[in-house]
């Protein structure tokens, strides 16, 4: 169970949230809505634990991630905003080294057989220069296939992919929650989901 | 350690693609190197005197100039949020992109270095002794440097401000490590020099990792 307590969050002289409280038991999925500059992105960090919010506090499984980031950091998988990906390398080596930071080891037979998945089939050995937008995203988005984890925390998925890729996530996130796993996701878009939890801000 | 290793080949891969930012570096030191002899005159005497501190602030420039790369790409394409989420310590990652800047930047240096002392008329002992005073100092730039680049991440002008920041805390490297050399040129042993050099190194590469590691978690916030 993912928990967040009386949480507020300032940038500046602005307050984002405040007393923002909601739970996440695994299996279940949860939206944030809210319009532009609500402050969704700064949410999906301070649950990453990338920035540590004003007050309240964020656990995981009871603990607080800020005391158990060994733990926390192990099971979760954060998407941000940015591909992170280096244009001069390829899909697959991208791929392995994100992994390799991570302490996990992949094969490129497993790499190459999850970017087939996401439509990238003759793209794994391109350098990411020459793929277009929709396809860097998809090379991020493979990472969901490959990195093991059980908390999923994604920062607008849908952007930029055609209809088939927006159907594959959809179900790749529905095989993960059925698995047990669960998922925070900011997105504009109706999404091909069973209906989830929501939080709106703003 | 599998993470430090991760990080290590991952930035050579970067830097074996992007030809162009090392051997600036490593053009930048020839350059400079080679244009003060043509400027000051070809007074044997004069340049065996001024080779130790040309050539080592040679070194100190070049190596500054591949700093500001060292974190910025990998903070601009989001990189740097997953080695901060990733379950390996940050300070083992730096540590690997600390000691790939310095293969990338320093090295070439190092290797460089006694063909362009030479010129200056060093005495091959001296150029021995060059070798060793650069191959204890570069690492310790390297590892003071990843320091400033982590605290001016994302700001702007912030490669201005690395010089500033930076170059300061640099002064001990350049004062021992040229020194060492013209103590040697002088007939006195450089051993105190070489020690005090390997003393700052070894403190700087223990701490700057972690050091490094806060400051990058500073700037993600």
């Amino acid at each position: 169970m993912l928990a967040v307590n009386q949480l507020t969050c300032l940038r500046g002289e602005r307050r984002l949230f405040q007393q923002l409280t909601f739970e996440l038991p695994e299996g279940q999925w949860l939206q944030v809505q809210g319009a532009n500059g609500a402050g969704k992105t700064t949410l999906l960090r301070v649950v990453a634990g990338l920035v540590a919010p004003q007050e309240g506090e964020v656990t995981w499984r009871s603990q607080p991630i800020r005391e158990n980031r060994d733990q926390w950091n192990r099971d979760l998988l954060y998407l941000g905003h940015h591909a992170a990906l280096k244009e001069e390398l390829t899909a697959v080596e991208n791929l392995s080294y994100g992994l390799g930071l991570e302490g996990f080891s992949s094969s490129p037979e497993q790499l190459n057989a999850a970017l087939h998945q996401f439509g990238l089939k003759d793209r794994e050995y391109l350098p990411v220069r020459y793929l277009s937008a929709g396809q860097r995203r998809r090379v991020l988005l493979t990472r969901l296939l490959v990195r093991p984890a059980s908390v999923w925390v994604l920062d607008e998925p849908y952007t930029a992919l055609d209809v088939q890729a927006t159907a594959f996530l959809s179900t790749v996130i529905e095989t993960h929650l059925e698995r047990g796993g669960c998922a925070i996701l900011t997105s504009h878009q109706t999404l091909g989901l069973h209906p989830g939890r929501t939080v709106s801000l703003g | 350690m599998n993470g430090f290793v991760m990080a290590l080949r991952r930035d050579m891969v970067l830097a074996l693609r992007h030809k162009s930012e090392w051997l600036t570096a490593l053009f930048f030191f020839v350059i400079v190197t080679n244009l003060l002899p043509l400027g000051v005159g070809p007074e044997a005497s004069l340049l065996r005197k001024i080779a130790p501190g040309v050539l080592w602030i040679g070194a100190l420039l070049s190596t500054l100039l591949g700093l500001p790369r060292l974190f910025a790409p990998d903070h601009a394409d989001g990189t740097l949020e997953q080695m901060a989420l990733s379950p390996i310590p940050l300070p083992w990652l730096v540590a690997g992109k600390i000691v790939a800047h310095w293969l990338v930047c320093g090295l070439p240096v190092v290797l460089m270095a006694p063909l362009l002392g030479l010129q200056f008329d060093l005495p091959v002992r001296s150029l021995g002794l060059l070798v060793v005073s650069l191959m204890l100092g570069t690492p310790l730039l390297s590892a003071i440097g990843a320091l400033g680049a982590a605290l001016t991440l994302g700001l702007r002008g912030g490669g201005a401000l690395l010089s500033l920041l930076i170059l300061p805390l640099y002064i001990p490297a350049l004062i021992f490590g040229a020194g060492a050399v013209e103590a040697d040129l002088a007939g006195i042993s450089a051993q105190g020099h070489l020690s005090l050099l390997g003393a700052i190194l070894v403190v700087s590469v223990f701490f700057s990792p972690w050091v490094t590691s806060m400051a990058l978690r500073i700037a993600l916030e």
